[in-house]
């Protein structure tokens, strides 16, 4: 499904290398994780992957389904069934909850050409949904993440990822600011969509998460490549040794 | 005499001679000839004057007025949501026929264009009186040309709750033209009124509006001004809040060369309310300004001020705005924020926020920024599908929705927001 050749990026600022080389291939149905030490690249690869400006493809291809992603605008990667769970979900004043989440749903499908949803049917979607995600009918009503704890904010996240029904999800450290419970609820959201048409690429520092989300294949990242992977034993030692005993003292510094 | 004071001098008798003097009650002419001689010692404004550092007076004091080619009026009535008795004005004229016939329930209505002898000295206290003490601290000409020359304007007296709001509608049939309208409000103790306000009215439009209300009373003012590109408008407002009374006024500005909006209101009894508000969109040459000063006078008032404008192609907008807290105003509640969104970097943006307080009980804040659309937002938005365009819309009426909030009728608000929908998508 997703297809990352050799790709090289660097910050438009400064021009300073981020990812050198990086090749990845996640399968449909298919549930890959990426760990790796702070700085080692993982953010600025969902970054990229999404369309975020500030950073400069200089080498390599992504593609979704053999599409190039990175000739694409945000939104029409989006269109094409791409979605990034963001590490740090932004606070837009003025902007309801259920008016982003019908406008970017109704666009995505206009982008596809179906038809556009009825208020009833999307009322109902998005209730169900949020139900199942502990989300309450307050906080729909409120702007986007304005007031919202960390814990909401990331059930937010997977809110939007259930109702959009992306194929390839990539989830960045979502796991972030959670707490056990917040971190339960967060994990059984994205386990309830793992189906065999759809993709999930989780990125996450600590082992804990994959605890709930149990990955296919495991890869350390580390200075803007892929440098291991293996199943998700992989995970847990790097639980016991640290990124440095996996990588040796001098990758992880 | 300076060169400076005669050149004012000059420019003043100037736009006098060129202005028709009304007739009317015994009462109007002398009101007249008092705001004549005010304007005389004042003179009109200039350029280098502090108060209009960032308004050119030009396009508002010559003599001849620019012709604003009359566009076909292809936008639904305003305010239709809420039954309004509207009163018309075309070309300046009250028009009877235009208009509807009979006054709301608990309002009384009469025309400073056809006042019989025994009718209307209620606003013998009040027309010209408000815009007078308005003049002072800083002298206000362009009030005092509109006292002196208006021949037209409604005079609305309001003894109960009244049961329709009341829609001043300005038309136009010609290009040119400068129309001036002075209206006096005077609002009963307990009663209440909405008084709304469209049109372009004129290529070069002043307008006057003097509020009075009384103990417990409430007035709510809605206005929406035209959107013809090269409309010129100088408007007033003066208001007169006494105790518990209760005075919110919003105006949504579209287009338009050039306009000055100023606001005058003084909260004279205790807990009193104002309330002044106002969004703006500006597309290439447009110049908006909004000048508000409120003061302070009685115990325990709230007042807040809100300012939105969104500026792009070299638009420019301008907001000067002062909480006056004098003396005897102690737990005065303040606010005040004015906000510019800048859609390139051709426009501009110019905020004088300013708090002058003698009172040591109170509480008062200001803000004033001006910046471009949050790009995290942006992008956030763009991830989920919103296409580029929608995104900045979005975003754009989010900006302007904490002035619109200010609108305390659901049905008004939402149809301003609706026009300011409809702007942002045809200046995409």
């Amino acid at each position: 499904m997703l297809e990352i050749r050799n790709l090289h990026v660097e910050l438009e600022e400064g021009g300073k290398p981020i990812l050198k080389g990086l090749d990845l291939t996640v399968e449909a149905g298919r549930v890959h994780a990426i760990m790796g030490p702070n700085g080692s690249g993982k953010s600025t690869l969902s970054y990229v992957l999404a369309g975020r400006e500030g950073y400069v493809v200089t080498q390599g291809s992504a593609r979704l389904d053999g599409e190039d992603i990175l000739a694409m605008e945000p939104e029409e990667r989006a269109a094409a069934g791409l979605f990034l769970a963001f590490q740090y979900p932004v606070e837009i004043p003025g902007v309801g909850n259920m008016t982003f989440l019908r406008t970017a749903l109704n666009a995505q499908r206009k982008a596809r050409g179906e038809e556009e949803i009825s208020s009833g049917d999307f009322l109902r979607l998005v209730r169900e949904k949020a139900r199942a995600l502990n989300i309450d009918a307050e906080m729909l009503k409120r702007p986007i993440n304005v007031g919202f704890s960390g814990g909401e904010k990331k059930r937010n996240e997977i809110l939007q990822m259930a109702v959009l029904e992306p194929r390839m999800c990539i989830l960045d450290e979502t796991d972030s600011g959670l707490d056990v419970d917040a971190m339960r609820l967060v994990a059984d959201g994205v386990n309830a969509l793992r189906d065999a048409g759809r993709a999930f690429l989780v990125i996450t520092h600590y082992q804990r998460l994959l605890d709930h989300i149990v990955p296919d294949v495991v890869h350390i990242m580390a200075d803007g490549r892929i440098v291991r992977s293996g199943g998700p034993d992989l995970a847990l030692e790097v639980e016991t040794n640290g990124y440095a005993g996996i990588l040796g003292a001098g990758a992880a510094a | 005499m300076t060169m400076q004071s005669t050149l004012r001098q000059e420019t003043t008798e100037a736009l006098i001679a060129a202005l028709p003097r009304p007739g009317g009650a015994a009462w109007l002419g002398a009101a007249r000839d008092a705001a004549l001689e005010r304007l005389r010692r004042m003179g009109l404004p200039q350029r280098r004057d502090e108060y209009w550092r960032f308004t050119d007076p030009g396009r508002l004091v010559s003599p001849a007025v620019p012709a604003v080619p009359l566009r076909e009026d292809d936008e639904k009535p305003a305010f239709a949501a809420v039954e309004p008795l509207r009163i018309v004005f075309v070309d300046g004229r009250f028009d009877a026929a235009a208009s509807d016939p009979l006054a709301p329930e608990g309002v009384e209505i009469g025309h400073l264009g056809r006042l019989e002898p025994a009718e209307g000295h209620w606003a013998a206290s009040l027309f010209g009186v408000l815009e007078a003490e308005g003049q002072k601290p800083v002298p206000r000409p362009f009030a005092a040309l509109n006292t002196a020359f208006a021949a037209e304007g409604a005079l609305i007296r309001v003894r109960g709750e009244a049961s329709r709001p009341i829609h001043l509608v300005y038309r136009r049939t010609g290009d040119g033209a400068e129309v001036l309208l002075h209206h006096v409000v005077r609002v009963e103790g307990g009663a209440s009124v909405t008084l709304l306000e469209s049109g372009v009215g004129a290529a070069r439009l002043n307008t006057v509006l003097e509020v009075d209300v009384a103990e417990g009373s409430r007035f709510h003012h809605v206005r929406l001004q035209g959107r013809d590109p090269a409309r010129i408008a100088v408007t007033h407002l003066f208001a007169r809040v006494a105790g518990q009374g209760e005075f919110r006024s919003f105006t949504l500005g579209f287009n338009g060369a050039l306009s000055r909006n100023e606001a005058f209101v003084t909260l004279t009894g205790d807990e009193a309310v104002a309330h002044v508000a106002g969004a703006a969109v500006g597309d290439g040459d447009f110049h908006h300004d909004d000048t508000v000063f409120v003061t302070h006078r009685g115990r325990g008032c709230e007042s807040r001020q809100v300012f939105k404008k969104v500026l792009r192609h070299g638009a420019v907008g301008v907001f000067q705005g002062k909480i006056l807290v004098e003396r005897t105003a102690q737990k005065t509640d303040g606010y005040q924020i004015s906000q510019g969104l800048l859609l390139d970097e051709r426009s501009q943006f110019l905020a004088k926020p300013e708090l002058e307080i003698y009172a040591d009980d109170v509480k008062c804040s200001h803000g004033s920024t001006a910046g471009a659309i949050d790009e995290t937002a942006l992008f956030y938005l763009r991830s989920r599908g919103v296409p580029a365009e929608e995104a900045r819309d979005l975003l754009t009426l989010a900006f302007l929705h904490e002035a619109l909030d200010e609108i305390p009728d659901e049905r008004l608000a939402g149809e301003l927001s609706e026009k300011l929908e409809g702007w942002l998508r045809r200046h995409r």
